[in-house]
């Protein structure tokens, strides 16, 4: 055989006896076509020479499929010799070389396990998108009905993350913990997944079919017996729906229920002004305020703006003469602690009634008198300003006589109350006094009567128009429901946007039973919740990430909402159900909210232009509501309100040792919409630090009194209603409170959600929204088992203190927390780097490391954190931090790669409370560094400890050196790795971690690394505003500052971090172990009221 | 020999105990030991060594779900990222730490006593170094992983990183464990030699023959044989002080309070010799009761070994008032408040208890009755052994549970795994020991014969000349 040279020879002489080798007979090949054909059935042919049998194509063929595999052929049988027995074929060497060496090549496939996946691309490439690079749509969430404006990122067609959105008014760039959390909503794969009719799968259509012909039925009585169930509602688009709804069906009624909505707040408005009205704040210009019983900074709407514009009256840098008069000043009184308990400069514990009472005394101190009320509301400016001068003269002589008792009982209430009444008078038209939803209606309008009298109204305090779309008092609302569902007036109820009457009604309407006799129950909602349990139909409600939608803010300001996805599990936006009720079905749910906005008007005349920018930039323009004029204030209101507290306090005087029961929505969890997502059930609890449970909060000294053991199982009672419950000693608490917390005990959320804590709303009745005085609470045998991330067993130690007392105490001695007044800061601008020495530089085995290019950085200011938890949320979003679930806490295995720690300083019955967020601290000299036995956690040159997953074999000596503990472990399979749902959640840009490895914060070095590439692609420095960690981005307060040490190299100019860096506030938490922290913090500096310091027992203990 | 006897005739000092009970002769002492070997087993350690093995069981199910799940079915947590398993791994260390200790440095200090015990001594480090050789790789979060510590070319290009005490560690007991087989399996070589001479039956001639590299007992063999023991005793020697430094560096080069302390190598190394000699006594008193070894292990070794006992007790005990003194003389308040938190915090029992059990209990064995009696000595020891691992608790997981920032405290406790794989070690290190009597001469022949009266040639006896 002729060997590769050969071949040639070959195909040369082969074609020898054919002519033109490589001419195709055309002719030729149509007879060998036809001559197929006739063979019958199709004859597949690859070309035309194949057809011709070209001899080209014949060797194209031999050497494609190489039967002989011509290059097997060595020299040896090249050696043309016909004698050769081998006849030119392979030697038994090239055939042992060849086989080797296919083994060995073989075998390399089997060097690493590569993932089989099919890579497709794009058919259409969508526009902007590509591949790596995330995309940020503005979009609006809802809490309550109200809402925040945020940009959703989203990886190729899926959300991954929300971020605030700069130009929206609630939001300013950052967000609570809610919106945080809202992904995993998203993907939640215990989310409602197919429409149910009579818990069979149904279709839309089917709905549709049956709901137009009810309608029908419907139309000739008016829309008799129809009814409307639904949360708060600020959506324009909805409400005019809702409006087309009455027109429509003239006698159909909507309902509203928000189970922790602003109930008292409405009736406070009404009776002090005679008609609703949003009452909304400017804390930039208050230089005193005082918030009572108020979760002003981290519930209700525009919590996150109030957080910024309070925090900015307190970056503290530098020691100037006048820092107490910049800086602002914050009163709280409240029974349980708030966001405001951790910022505030003076704090006062009472029971919900006791404070009302104080409210009283306050106001009588202030001057206000239903007389002055009304002259100073009478909107003579002169007037006005000379009510509460003339308060000011006869301040100690108790002259208004219309506002009798309210006095604070105990000696620190009454200096407290005379403190901040001086100091709220000498600072009249620049103070505030926020009570709210907590307290009771004639709580609030003392606080309206307190603020007119003040002259802050139209100062710091505004009211409007009410953003909610046709306000209703939501309790009479749903009990006038419940009254004619019981009377059988109701034939159709549609239960619209996740409404859950059935869990959430107060428990007297006994709302299920009612529910019963309706004859067609239609449920719309995020999940099969304990109400669509009862209902006919249940039509899942598309997350607001794949909604078409919008929402009012706090403000007015409206913005809409766009989906980033199509809904996952085919759900239905409100607008689209209402669409089937009003007939406009048709419309898809974006031509719904779109077709809204072009007959509104509000966007001009250029519509589609104005809607394109409108969606761009997140926020419709010229939607807020603007400030009406301070409306009269209701003279006998005022009064009345002081009457009414007077004699609820009176009553509770007379039985001292009563408890009265708080509810108030949960911090992480809401009023339970969130009970099914784990990060708000993981993300431990502002205050207690508790997660995956509500708890009966109580004071120590009341613990004490009742004999209540730590966890002790109680049975709380409340008008013949019983709760089997568990307590948690808090310090803060006031005494005989108990305060618990509203969602929990779910039945329906899902497999996380459900079955735990307590329900609060089995004891909630319509008259005690809030504060039920007088509860019962028995001791019930046995304890609960709570999962707090903080000190996780409360142990009594010797003389009763607990180890939380004690870790302030040794927090406070290390001076992990250091804290001082503006007084002690402007003596002694130096009290801070006092506190504690830090090791030269030197003073290492290694040596010092030089960061010649970026200097990664953190300072993290403990004057303006809130401890909201926004950052904790922030950071397991971003880095796809696992939950590991209630059991895995109580064994302190959480994940989260930022905390904030809380802390109690000063007297147990009295503290005070200290947050500071702790993320890793990048060590310069970091002790997990040295002791890694495989060099799984290294230092970079940019001064980041890094950790190499894949090398990491967990010894977890790397924590256990850690002084800081910020090191997290994967002891089990944490990441959710088998749910395709959950996948899909991932960051696409962070490493999903494995068991057995250690992982913690990184700075977010993928954003690192993102800003990096983009300064190298656009050939400009690394911008400081476009460059922000997780957990920076998402504080409300702007507490956490991030940056480039070197900075200044690059862009000529100190990044915001080198600033801070260089105020005399600024520590490094035990920088005395000479690990030198790039996470440093501004010490806490309390404006502190002279007056109050002495006798504070804290601030005693602090100065000494 | 003579030297000895003149000390101990002297005036004023009661004559010692003698380390071989009179009337032995070579002959007796080989037959005696051999026979153990050579006879049937006693029905009891079928008993015995069954219950081990079912324990080693109970230990390979642990295992297999630890692999399985991963290393969060212990109670390991953050802040105590080492629990048991680290507890269980000193602890072991320090048992393996009497054997080699007995063999070699007694050998060079030429104390005669040791002749009766040190084989046991050193099978038992061996036990002892393999259960703990164990945990280090079963407390890694990624198991597979573990060679990832040793050296090896690798397309990493990447080598341990070598300022990891836990590098050192592995070099350490990787050295400790193999020149303490070594000098284990030299010294054996003679006895394997007369145990294939004394078989009778098949199977076992070829084992011991196989097993006895040769040895014909010439002269030459004798001097190389000694020659290579005595330089292996000179190797293993600096080992004993040198395995229990570096796993106290485990600790001493952290920064944790309780842990960053520079008292630890010499006070890590005497609670090793006190816990191994305290656990040479748990196995020798019961063995030498049931196979009747009352000639060989006399009264003699008993008051050595609990004089041992007694003094390195004291100085474990100086160690812990050393510390107290050092936490309140550092003045760091890290150090005093971890002191405090062991005394009067959650775990002040386990302090209490080791205080009681390391300190008080050994003052027992100033009272030379005590020392004489093996049921107190028995009962001490066992004390001392549960003593010293309560002090690895103390300062492995108390130290942890409270460490500088307060918010991160928190409480350590076993699961149900930690304590089966711990106890499952107990069987393993039972069941090896068993089988090390069963088979092999638990006291070595060769050197007891040159205890006898008359001989005067090999090992120790040179102190006789």
């Amino acid at each position: 055989m002729p060997s590769t040279k050969g071949s040639k020879a070959k195909c040369g002489a082969a074609p020898a006896a054919k002519a033109g080798p490589s001419r195709l007979d055309l002719a030729a090949v149509r007879e060998r076509l036809a001559a197929i054909g006739g063979r019958g059935g199709p004859e597949l042919w690859r070309s035309l020479d194949e057809l011709a049998e070209t001899p080209e194509f014949v060797e194209l063929l031999h050497r494609e499929f190489p039967r002989h595999a011509a290059e097997w052929l060595d020299e040896r049988g090249d050696s043309g010799d016909p004698s050769d027995p081998s006849g030119g074929g392979v030697s038994r060497r090239a055939f042992f070389q060849l086989a080797g060496a296919s083994l060995a090549l073989a075998g390399l496939t089997g060097c690493t396990r590569q993932p089989l996946e099919d890579i497709v691309p794009y058919v259409h490439q969508p526009e902007q998108v590509v591949p790596g690079r995330a995309l940020y749509f503005a979009t609006t969430l809802t809490l309550g009905g109200y809402g925040t404006g945020v940009l959703a990122e989203s990886h190729e067609g899926r959300p991954t993350k929300v971020e605030g959105n700069p130009d929206h008014p609630a939001s300013l760039g950052s967000t609570d913990m809610f919106a945080q959390a809202a992904v995993l909503d998203l993907y939640d794969p215990a989310r409602s997944q197919a429409i149910l009719h009579l818990g069979q799968v149904a279709s839309w259509s089917g709905f549709m079919a049956e709901m137009s012909q009810l309608l029908r039925a419907r139309e000739k009585l008016g829309g008799q017996g129809v009814r409307v169930l639904s949360g708060t509602v600020t959506s324009p688009s909805l409400a005019a729906q809702m409006q087309e709804l009455s027109r429509r069906l003239p006698a159909a009624r909507w309902h509203r229920w928000e189970p922790a909505g602003r109930h008292n707040t409405r009736a406070a408005a009404a009776r002090a002004f005679g008609r609703p009205l949003d009452c909304r704040y400017d804390l930039s210009r208050a230089d005193v305020l005082l918030t009572v019983d108020s979760d002003l900074f981290a519930m209700g709407p525009g919590s996150v703006a109030y957080a910024r514009q309070f925090a900015d009256r307190r970056r503290v840098r530098e020691a100037s003469p006048d820092l107490a008069q910049k800086m602002n000043r914050l009163y709280t009184v409240e029974s349980t602690p708030t966001s405001s308990a951790g910022v505030a400069d003076h704090r006062l514990q009472l029971s919900p009634l006791e404070i009302e009472a104080f409210l009283v005394a306050l106001a009588r101190e202030l001057g206000v008198t239903a007389a002055g009320v009304a002259a100073s509301s009478g909107a003579a400016a002169p007037a006005s300003a000379a009510a509460p001068a003339s308060a000011a003269a006869p301040a100690s002589a108790a002259a208004p006589s219309d506002i009798a008792g309210g006095s604070p009982t105990g000696p620190a209430a009454q200096r407290f109350l005379h403190a901040v009444a001086q100091d709220l008078r000498a600072h009249a038209g620049a103070s505030l006094v926020v009570v709210d939803e907590s307290l009771s209606p004639a709580a609030q309008v003392l606080g309206h009567a307190i603020n007119e009298a003040l002259r802050n109204a139209g100062a710091t305090v505004f009211y409007s128009a009410p953003v909610e779309a046709d306000p209703v008092d939501h309790l009479q609302s749903i009990g006038e429901l419940v009254r004619d569902m019981n009377a059988g007036q109701v034939e159709v109820l549609i239960l619209l946007g996740g409404s859950n009457p059935v869990y959430t009604a107060p428990a007297e309407l006994d709302f299920t039973a009612a529910l019963k006799k309706v004859a067609l129950r239609i449920h719309h909602g995020p999940y099969a919740d304990e109400t669509a349990e009862f209902c006919h139909w249940h039509i899942p409600a598309a997350h607001e990430l794949e909604s078409w939608g919008d929402a009012r803010a706090f403000d007015g300001t409206a913005s809409i909402a766009q989906p980033l996805i199509e809904p996952l599990f085919g759900g239905k936006t409100a607008q689209e159900v209402m669409a089937v009720l009003v007939g406009t079905s048709e419309l898809s749910a974006f031509d719904l909210v779109r077709s809204f906005w072009r007959g509104s008007g509000k966007l001009g005349g250029n519509f589609d232009a104005a809607w394109r920018k409108a969606l761009h930039d997140g926020v419709i323009p010229g939607t807020a509501e603007p400030p009406a004029a301070p409306p009269p204030l209701a003279a006998a209101a005022v009064t009345q309100a002081a009457g009414e507290i007077e004699a609820a306090a009176a009553k509770l005087r007379q039985a001292p040792g009563q408890i009265t029961l708080a509810f108030r929505p949960d911090p992480t969890i809401f009023d339970g919409r969130y009970a099914a997502n784990a990060w708000l059930q993981e993300l431990p609890k502002p205050a207690t630090k508790l997660t995956w449970d509500n708890a009966v909060l109580v004071s120590p000294a009341t613990a004490q009194r009742l004999k209540l053991g730590v966890n002790q199982r109680v049975q709380l009672s409340w008008k013949g209603r019983k709760l089997d419950a568990a307590v948690w000693t808090l310090p803060g608490q006031a005494d005989d409170t108990a305060t618990l917390s509203l969602g929990y005990g779910r039945s329906h959320a899902g497999p996380r959600g459900t079955g735990l804590g307590f329900n609060a709303y089995a004891l909630r009745t319509s008259d005690a929204a809030w504060i039920a005085p007088g509860a019962g609470l028995q001791t019930l045998p046995g304890d609960y088992v709570f999962a707090c991330t903080q000190n996780h067993h409360v142990i009594e130690m010797s003389a009763g203190i607990s180890e939380d007392i004690l870790a302030g105490k040794e927090a406070q001695a290390r001076h992990v927390i250091r804290t001082g007044t503006v007084a002690e800061f402007v003596k002694n601008p130096e009290f801070v780097r006092e506190m504690s020495e830090t090791p030269p530089r030197e003073m290492t085995l290694y040596p010092n490391r030089v960061y010649s290019g970026h200097a990664w950085a953190m300072a993290i200011d403990l004057n303006t954190c809130t401890g909201c938890s926004a950052c904790v949320v922030a950071c397991q979003a971003e880095n796809n931090v696992p939950v590991v679930g209630k059991e895995q806490v109580l064994k302190h295995r959480e994940m989260q790669w930022i905390r904030v720690d809380r802390y109690f300083s000063g007297d147990v019955d009295n503290p005070q409370f200290h947050n500071q967020p702790v993320p890793c601290m990048q060590c310069e000299n970091a002790p997990c560094e040295v002791v890694c036995p495989v060099a799984a956690t290294i230092h970079s040159d940019e001064g980041l400890n890094d950790m190499v997953y894949n090398r990491c074999v967990g010894t977890r000596y790397c924590s256990n050196n850690c002084p800081y503990k910020v090191r997290r472990f994967n002891f089990l399979r944490y990441s959710e790795k088998s749910s395709p749902l959950l996948a899909m959640l991932q960051n696409p840009d962070v490493t999903v971690r494995m068991r057995g490895v250690m992982e913690k914060c990184t700075y977010c070095v993928q954003r690192i690394e993102h800003a990096k590439i983009d300064s190298k692609v656009s050939g400009q420095p690394v911008a400081e505003q476009r460059l922000m960690t997780a957990c920076q981005q998402a504080c409300p307060t702007r507490a956490i500052s991030f940056g480039d040490l070197n900075g200044e190299q690059q862009t000529g100019r100190a990044w915001e971090v080198v600033r801070l860096k260089a105020s005399p506030l600024n520590y490094a938490m035990r920088g005395d172990l000479n690990t030198r922290p790039r996470t440093t913090y501004l010490a806490r500096v309390r404006n502190a009221n002279p007056q109050l310091e002495g006798s504070h027992p804290a601030a005693a203990q602090e100065n000494g | 020999m003579a030297t000895l006897d003149l000390d101990r005739g002297m005036p004023g000092l009661q004559p010692e105990p003698s380390v071989i009970a009179p009337g032995h002769t070579p002959e007796t002492v080989t037959g005696k030991i051999s026979s153990i070997i050579l006879a049937r087993a006693p029905r009891w350690w079928y008993v015995a060594f069954g219950i081990s093995f079912l324990v080693v069981m109970m230990f390979l199910t642990c295992v297999t779900w630890l692999f399985a799940k991963g290393v969060g079915i212990w109670g390991v947590n953050i802040p105590v990222g080492w629990g048991f398993a680290i507890v269980n791994f000193v602890w072991w260390i320090g048992i393996g730490h009497a054997g080699t200790l007995i063999s070699a440095i007694l050998l060079l200090l030429r104390q005669d006593w040791r002749t009766s015990i040190n084989r046991f001594a050193e099978a038992m480090t061996l036990c002892a170094v393999a259960c703990a050789g164990m945990f280090p790789v079963l407390h890694l979060g990624r198991p597979w992983l573990a060679f990832w510590l040793l050296p090896y070319p690798n397309t990493m290009g990447l080598w341990p990183q070598w300022r990891s005490p836990l590098i050192w560690d592995v070099f350490a007991v990787s050295t400790y464990a193999t020149v303490s087989l070594l000098f284990w399996y030299v010294g054996l070589v003679p006895d394997l030699g007369t145990m294939r001479d004394r078989a009778k039956n098949r199977l076992p001639q070829v084992l011991f023959g196989f097993l006895s590299l040769g040895w014909r007992g010439s002269m030459r063999h004798w001097h190389n044989y000694e020659s290579a023991y005595l330089l292996l005793a000179g190797l293993a020697t600096p080992l004993v002080l040198s395995v229990h430094t570096v796993v106290s560096f485990d600790f001493s080069i952290g920064i944790v309070p309780g842990w960053h302390s520079t008292i630890f190598p010499p006070y890590f190394v005497a609670g090793a010799i006190f816990d191994g000699f305290a656990m040479v006594l748990t196995l020798v008193l019961p063995l030498r009761a049931a196979f009747g070894l009352h000639d060989f292990i006399t009264e003699r070794h008993l008051q050595a070994m609990a004089k041992v006992m007694l003094a390195t007790g004291l100085i474990v005990f100086y160690g812990y008032v050393i510390e107290i003194f050092f936490a309140w003389y550092s003045g760091s308040h890290d150090e005093r408040f971890m002191m405090y938190n062991r005394i009067f915090g959650p775990y002040k029992w386990v302090w209490w208890a080791l205080i009681a059990s390391n300190g008080l209990t050994p003052q027992l064995l100033w009272n030379k009755a005590m020392r004489s009696s093996p049921l107190v000595l028995w009962l001490v020891s066992m004390v001392i052994n549960a003593g010293m691992w309560l002090e690895r608790f103390v300062i492995v997981i108390t130290s942890l549970t409270r460490d500088f920032v307060p918010s991160s405290w928190g409480m350590y406790r076993g699961t149900i795994w930690d304590w089966g794989t711990f106890i499952g070690t107990l069987g393993v290190f039972c069941s090896l020991i068993f089988l090390f009597v069963r088979f092999l001469p638990m006291i070595s022949m060769s050197e007891m014969r040159t205890l006898t009266p008359g001989s005067g040639s090999h090992g120790s006896a040179e102190v006789a000349e």
